[in-house]
């Protein structure tokens, strides 16, 4: 393992730059001066592409194994995304200009992009307006959450500060409530994976603030109830947040607006086709009805009566500036590109794939792998080890780094938390049948190995550059960068 | 249909094999009933051929030749095409979030470099894997700072980024905390002001190095008097300026952000771009976001995980230390294979062209009749200058000329309203600065 600092050589060069046209006089005095150059490394520009190409081929990708990570909808990308936003047109674009005079004519086709897409989105979604403004999922939550406060204060009842957050939901529901001042709540699960009612109608008192519910939920499930839901916080007082990283389910075919929900983000990383990056960029646009839209995020792209757009300043109640600027307006554009090939029919078309591909996994695997909850399930299946765990001291740990040596990027483990020994299984609509038959073969021989050799897959995966990693160690020690 | 592999006859198979008849009895079974909605709004799905000619059309509705001076801390410098060529393959793009370290290495170990890197630059111990961008990784520290202390005052420079500063403000609306905001004086931070307000319930004080109006200044003796009254000081920074600058670690400043932009990253109408945060030893579990580590596998081989978990949302949900999820690696790296291109030589050698074109524009810009400097301080690649009339005007003129003049401080600083911040890279050449500078005196005089 060579760290690119330790293929540097003193005097080897890299990338050429201009020659100064001007004098180099240099203004900056001698006492605000680096004393000593920083240590970066001296390298030709092949040994830079030959770093970064060797590093790039120690990672698992979507582009070159099927990666079912659950909640994370680890679809294909589409390539010409790429070259779009690296057109001149968009990529050298200052975001500020639109806000100079006479700027905003030149900025009409990015500001054509943002309006469009928040357009087909809301539509979608079944909402009255989006913002795009927000620059990943978990900052969706934060705005979205910011937006219930805002509203609670508009009507005088700023005492309203708890949030109502399932067992089942992703970590950053509750921390994203915490950032926007709330208190959290916790409401269970019922024994089919649904929200428990009585426990809903329990906990929903006058401080209640909101709900927020992943929909369909964090098991893959689509709580019949959702309506019934969002009806029992309304009557609360309350408002309810549609966490949307599961939308990929139900793109097309449901819309959360229509079951109730007054706001909700979207991951466009996930849904809408734009690539995870290795942990982001990603883009996570919020959705409002109507009672929302004077809190949205300022600016706002607006079209006119003649067609053109223009950014918009003046709302008062807005909670203010989520983003610098206009949201990951390089993101934002790949999935307008994704959202005008596939059309209203290709939505319908991702969803019902979705579904279909995820029940096929858990048809075939439910035996061996039962679930807890024993029902069809939507975009995403989570399966269990705890039979494997229980007959042969392997678990879903184990399992997963077996499927890492058989060329299978692993499902999620251990999420949703209150599912013991969980692996979830998200294939996305853009896998083939015959993927999703390698993968099940894998799933079943790596049942059988643990059965006849546990401590092999106690010591999986053995292909790869590492095995296991020590983390406890790692984290108690930590080394964090080579000074 | 687009990006979907099954076949009809894949279709009839697999619904055989989950005991469905028809896509619909599929859906029911999962509990979804109700009817498909119209999606009015939705067009109809086109080729990709077709989506690139309507985004093509989109693009070039753009200004694409204005020769721009424009960047108030966002910045068209030199990409050399490497960046581009590797950040984009698609083993770094499409893969998730490395919570599989094995299968994952190539990130992990580009994640530590980058950590490494930012934390030779900005001359501090400790850096995490990125945050969204320069506002939210101010916001990230100051609320750092206020769980460190359990104080729940934080004084804010007005020379720290107008941009940066509105955020902070949306985001503090629901939050126990107080926010003062200490005036600049012309190009400078005021720093009596700023101490004078740093009262014994004040958690941190945040300025930005070199400021927002391009002033280069000197803080040892600022974070020194800071440290006496408990305060923790947070300094938001250029990264490419700290090619040549005091270092903020070695100025005594506990927490170091940014807006990484300037690394490689282009422009792109707002983002992505790249927040950055790097800390003192004694707050390394206290900082937000995610960080990578050293870790040795059983047979002893080195190799690299997510590690300092504890404090993150996955495990420690409305305890932790922000609900960052996604941040943004692919920028982070863009940004690390920038600065291995350009080595630790040409980055120097970047960051004196800018300068050097910066002082050049600037002497030619105060050639100008009514033209006066903004301060005396020295500067990196950016100053502010007063114009005989409105800046908003002037810019609004210049465009029609095809130049990006500046940004018009009046914008965010009503009593600047003859103020136009000056931005110079690398990419602007002699000539340019010289009809940049005959346009300004037209438009001033004729």
């Amino acid at each position: 393992m060579e760290l690119i600092f330790d293929l540097s050589r003193p005097g080897r060069r890299g990338s050429t730059l201009p020659h100064p046209e001007v004098p180099v006089a240099d203004a900056i005095p001698e006492t605000m001066r680096r004393s000593v150059p920083a240590e970066l490394p001296e390298l030709s520009e092949l040994d830079v592409v030959r770093h970064f190409t060797r590093l790039s081929r120690l990672n698992f990708s979507v582009d070159s194994h099927f990666y079912p990570l659950g909640s994370c909808t680890m679809k294909y990308n589409p390539k010409f995304h790429e070259k779009i936003a690296a057109l001149p047109g968009f990529a050298d674009l200052h975001p500020l200009l639109p806000q100079l005079r006479h700027g905003g004519a030149l900025t009409q086709g990015a500001l054509a992009v943002i309006y469009e897409t928040q357009s087909i989105l809301a539509d979608l979604t079944g909402f009255a307006e989006c913002t795009m403004q927000p620059m990943a999922g978990a900052h969706g939550e934060l705005t979205g959450v910011m937006l219930i406060a805002a509203w609670h204060r508009s009507r005088g009842a700023a005492e309203r500060s708890v949030m109502l957050i399932p067992d089942a939901a992703h970590g950053t529901n509750p921390a994203s409530a915490a950032m926007a001042g709330f208190q959290c709540r916790e409401v269970a699960t019922d024994a089919d994976g649904n929200v428990d009612l009585a426990d809903l109608a329990a906990k929903l008192d006058e401080k209640v603030a909101g709900l927020m519910l992943t929909c369909p939920n964090t098991l893959g499930l689509f709580d019949p109830n959702v309506a019934t839901i969002t009806r029992m916080v309304h009557e609360a007082g309350g408002l309810a947040y549609c966490d949307g990283a599961n939308f990929n389910a139900i793109v097309g075919r449901v819309r959360p607006g229509d079951l109730g929900f007054d706001v909700m983000h979207v991951n466009l990383h996930k849904s809408f086709s734009t690539p995870h990056g290795g942990g982001g960029p990603g883009a996570g646009p919020v959705a409002v009805k109507p009672e929302l839209v004077p809190f949205l995020p300022v600016s706002r792209v607006a079209k006119r009566a003649d067609g053109t757009y223009s950014l918009e300043y003046d709302f008062p109640e807005s909670i203010g500036y989520i983003a610098p600027f206009y949201g990951n307006f390089g993101v934002i554009l790949k999935a307008y590109a994704y959202m005008l090939t596939l059309g209203r029919e290709g939505f319908r078309r991702v969803s019902e794939n979705a579904v279909l591909n995820a029940n096929y996994v858990l048809a075939k695997l439910r035996d061996v792998y039962p679930p807890k909850y024993a029902r069809p399930c939507m975009h995403e299946c989570v399966l269990s080890a705890e039979k494997l765990a229980g007959e042969c001291g392997v678990h879903a740990l184990d399992i997963a780094k077996g499927l890492i040596d058989r060329g299978f990027h692993p499902p999620t483990m251990y999420f949703p938390l209150i599912v013991p020994e969980a692996l979830m299984v998200e294939p996305t609509e853009t896998e083939s049948r015959e993927t999703l038959d390698g993968f099940i073969a894998a799933m079943l021989a790596l049942a059988e190995v643990a059965r006849q050799d546990p401590a092999s897959l106690h010591s999986a995966p053995v292909s790869t550059p590492v095995g296991r990693l020590d983390e406890t160690a790692a984290a108690r020690k930590p080394v964090l960068a080579d000074l | 249909m687009p990006y979907i592999a099954n076949t009809a006859d894949d279709r009839r198979a697999m619904l055989e094999a989950i005991g469905c008849g028809s896509v619909g009895e599929m859906w029911a079974r999962a509990g979804v009933s109700t009817p498909p909605p119209e999606l009015a709004r939705v067009p109809e799905g086109k080729s990709e051929f077709e989506v690139v000619r309507h985004l093509r059309r989109l693009a070039a509705r753009n200004a694409g030749d204005l020769i721009t001076f424009l960047g108030a801390g966002y910045y068209d410098h030199l990409i050399p095409a490497v960046v581009d060529e590797l950040a984009s393959r698609a083993e770094f793009s499409t893969a998730y979030t490395p919570y599989q370290a094995e299968a994952s290495q190539g990130t992990l170990q580009a994640i530590y470099e980058y950590q490494t890197m930012i934390c030779r630059l900005t001359g501090m111990p400790v850096s995490n894997a990125s945050l969204y961008d320069g506002g939210t990784a101010l916001f990230e520290a100051m609320m750092m700072a206020v769980r460190v202390t359990k104080r729940r005052r934080a004084v804010i420079s007005e020379a720290v980024s107008p941009i940066f500063r509105r955020m902070i403000r949306c985001y503090s609306t629901n939050l126990d905390v107080e926010l003062v905001e200490v005036p600049a004086s012309g190009d400078a931070s005021a720093q009596a002001a700023l101490l004078e307000a740093l009262t014994p319930e004040t958690a941190c004080v945040l300025v930005q190095y070199p400021n927002f109006f391009g002033a280069i200044e000197q803080w040892s003796d600022f974070t020194a008097a800071a440290r006496d009254r408990g305060v923790l000081t947070v300094c938001s920074t250029y990264p490419i300026a700290l090619a040549l600058l005091k270092t903020p670690g070695e100025m005594g400043f506990d927490v170091v952000t940014g807006e990484g932009q300037s690394l490689g990253i282009p422009l792109s109408f707002g983002g992505p771009y790249l927040g950055f945060m790097a800390v003192r030893e004694k707050l390394m579990r206290k900082m937000p976001g995610r960080v990578v580590g050293r870790a040795v596998d059983h047979a002893g081989r080195a190799g690299f995980v997510l590690t300092l978990q504890a404090r993150e949302q996955h495990i420690r949900r409305e305890g932790a230390t922000s609900n960052i999820c996604s941040n943004e690696n692919l920028c982070a790296l863009r940004a690390l294979i920038y600065i291995a291109c350009l080595g630790r030589q040409g980055l120097i050698d970047a960051a004196r062209l800018c300068a050097a074109n910066a002082v050049f524009t600037r002497g030619e810009l105060l050639k100008i009749r009514g033209i006066e400097p903004v301060g005396g301080g020295a500067f990196f690649n950016e100053f502010a200058v007063s114009l005989p009339i409105d800046a908003a005007e002037a810019a609004g003129l210049l465009i029609d000329r095809g130049f990006a003049a500046g940004f018009p401080l009046g914008r965010y600083y009503p009593e600047r309203r003859n103020q136009l911040l000056v931005a110079v890279t690398g990419r602007r050449t002699r000539e340019e600065i010289k009809q940049f500078a005959a346009a300004m005196e037209a438009v001033l005089w004729n």
